[in-house]
């Protein structure tokens, strides 16, 4: 009963902090706008300046930034909870960087129209190739960390550590043969950015998050039985090996969808979650879906300082992130002995 | 045993003396033998002479001396984390000289008071204290996740920082080339700054070398035979720090050097690290004498980063270190 209270606190305060970054991030933008104005824009009131700044770029962008804060903290979830170590996260464990070197490829070898012409095959493109990458770059890391007595939970991780660092140096090298356009281009990808986000990434991200969080929500007692450890999960009567590959296969599919649309994202699958854990505790019925509302908040905090902090500069969101995020992981790492 | 090593570090060095020609008569443009040994010994001024001893010898040289510090850098951090897959980029501390490179070649007046130099060792110094915090806080319970983990996260950190960086002076492009490595700007003064550091350095790692031996056994094996892990680990943190300084200040980030070398020489050699430490050293001149000559002639005449061939020698072997280890 005390922690279904604490849950609702949780999640009200939580609620209203998403809500208040949201408003933040619409009012904080270089095109000054009120409260008042914002309000008649999104009536469908505003003029077509005011249409622009609402409606084509800080909505949907906060919108996507909400997305991308849910599924990669389900996704660095379900990671901990499988993988048994509290600091995995899908941007440590190589995911990332496949997807990203899928792109950095893509744009290395397509035409160097990079301003006029980024058709919508290029806007469709790209998304769906990153998403190829990542579950290649996990697939891989699979493979290599699979050995006859099934699926190490360490060894996942060591891997997985171990490919990021290998394709990160791969796509350095593509990174120094490429034109100074493609290069920008790119650089949006390796460093995560929302930038040009519309509605049409929200299509493809908003269903994938909440079709496979759900499936996570319904898994979630499966979930807290794997992170008991091996021994007692199979005594527990669960099939470890095969929960453990459909989970990690829907986490990945999770963060792949994120990557495709913002790029390589690390460390918010961490954050969130690990927040979570302190205030309701580590059931993943109630810790799901505290940490995607925690991400998510996150997520568009830091889009809207990194839209505006060095404007008319964006940078990139995920280097913004990994500032913030890197500190707290260190801390995390000191205070667990 | 001692023939063993004799063996090897013959072998090593007639590797690299070979390799060291190669270098010097290999290149956009060939030298054949007779010509360097003319401009070395009749030197007459002409473009082959100057090539000879203005750009490929010093090259030459500081690849050799930059893949002996980085082996020898690798051997004595995975000594004291007692972890096999330590190495210097891995962790992060050539990240950090990254950092500094960049700041200091975007913000002019840093430049002007530090130089490149300076400022690599600076970074360095942060990422290797960094460094030593872990290998300090949790040396008894280190496991390979955790350490791998804190070195995946400082080293996204200073990229981060970085990148910022590079992005607000204009120089993204530039953050590449720091980070892929290569021996393009190797001068003599390049070789006057490495050959001090690896001479000073290396001679204390060698003296090192016993108290390393005995941390490795374990930190309360070590404190019974009389030696304090931490002043140790202390005092081989602080000479990591110029080693990987010098060589990021000259060569760029050359990753999993310090990883393959002393790996293969202990498989040959087994882990007593008063060998390990000074054949790295010779045996990683050797290596990357040889992919310096590589990155020249892939693909004749741009340059391929060396960085490149090192990864590529250096992943399986990391691969194949982490499926030993036991879960």
């Amino acid at each position: 009963m005390k922690a279904r209270n604490r849950m609702t606190v949780v999640m009200t305060v939580g609620g209203a902090v998403l809500l208040g970054c949201c408003l933040f991030s619409l009012l904080y933008g270089s095109y000054e706008m009120g409260l008042g104005e914002i309000v008649r824009t999104l009536l469908g009131g505003g003029t077509p300046n005011q249409n622009v700044a609402i409606w084509g770029i800080r909505l949907p962008r906060i919108l996507v930034a909400c997305f991308i804060g849910a599924a990669l903290s389900a996704s660095g979830c379900t990671i901990q909870g499988v993988t048994g170590n509290p600091l995995a996260e899908p941007g440590i464990i190589g995911i990332n960087a496949g997807a990203t070197l899928a792109v950095v490829l893509y744009i290395s070898y397509s035409s160097e129209a990079y301003y006029s012409a980024l058709g919508a095959g290029t806007l469709i493109l790209t998304p769906l190739l990153s998403m190829a990458g990542a579950l290649s770059a996990a697939a891989l890391i699979y493979g290599l960390a699979r050995k006859k007595n099934g699926l190490g939970q360490n060894r996942l991780i060591l891997v997985g550590v171990g490919v990021n660092i290998a394709v990160s140096a791969v796509v350095v090298l593509f990174q120094l043969s490429m034109s100074k356009g493609s290069y920008n281009q790119a650089l949006a990808w390796t460093n995560g950015s929302l930038w040009g986000t519309g509605f049409l990434y929200l299509a493809m991200v908003a269903p994938v998050t909440i079709v496979i969080f759900s499936i996570l929500l319904y898994k979630s007692k499966t979930l807290d039985v794997l992170s008991l450890g091996d021994e007692l999960a199979t005594g527990l009567g669960v099939p470890v090996d095969r929960e453990r590959k459909k989970l990690l296969i829907l986490s990945v599919l999770l963060a792949s969808a994120a990557v495709a649309v913002a790029g390589n994202i690390a460390f918010v699958g961490l954050i969130g979650p690990h927040i979570a854990q302190r205030l309701v505790g580590g059931r993943h019925r109630r810790k799901l879906p505290a940490a995607a509302v925690i991400s998510a908040s996150l997520m568009v905090f830091a889009d809207a300082l990194a839209r505006n902090l060095f404007s008319p500069v964006e940078i990139p969101l995920g280097i913004l992130l990994s500032l913030i995020g890197v500190p707290y992981f260190v801390y995390l790492m000191l205070r667990a002995r | 045993m001692t023939r063993r090593v004799g063996l090897l570090v013959f072998a090593s060095l007639t590797i690299m003396a070979a390799g060291l020609l190669a270098a010097t008569c290999l290149g956009a443009k060939q030298i054949s033998i007779q010509g360097v040994w003319d401009s070395l010994f009749r030197y007459d001024g002409g473009l082959d002479a100057l090539l000879v001893r203005d750009s490929r010898l010093p090259r030459a040289v500081s690849s050799a001396l930059v893949g002996g510090l980085l082996a020898m850098a690798g051997a004595v951090m995975q000594g004291v984390t007692r972890n096999p897959i330590a190495e210097p980029s891995i962790m992060g501390v050539t990240q950090g000289a990254t950092l500094a490179v960049a700041i200091a070649s975007v913000n002019l007046s840093v430049y002007g008071l530090l130089g490149n130099t300076l400022s690599a060792l600076l970074g360095s110094l942060v990422s290797g204290l960094l460094v030593l915090l872990f290998s300090l806080q949790s040396a008894q319970n280190m496991n390979l996740a955790r350490l791998l983990m804190a070195g995946t996260a400082i080293s996204t950190f200073f990229l981060s920082l970085a990148s910022i960086v590079a992005l607000l002076g204009n120089r993204s492009q530039d953050l590449a080339f720091w980070l892929s490595g290569g021996f393009r700007t190797a001068t003599w003064s390049s070789v006057g700054l490495l050959l001090p550091v690896a001479a000073a350095c290396g001679s204390f790692a060698v003296g090192l070398s016993k108290k390393i031996n005995l941390i490795s056994l374990g930190d309360d094996a070590a404190v019974g035979l009389g030696v304090n892990p931490t002043r140790v680990r202390v005092q081989s943190v602080a000479i990591i720090i110029p080693m990987c300084a010098a060589c990021v200040a000259v060569a760029g980030n050359v990753a999993f050097v310090g990883l393959i070398v002393p790996h293969i020489v202990r498989r040959l050699l087994g882990n007593d690290y008063r060998r390990l430490i000074p054949v790295s050293f010779v045996c990683g001149g050797a290596l990357l004498v040889w992919a310096d000559v590589a990155a020249k002639m892939v693909n004749i005449p741009y340059e391929t980063p060396i960085g490149l061939f090192s990864s590529l020698l250096g992943i399986p072997v990391f691969i194949s270190l982490i499926r030993r280890e036991k879960s």
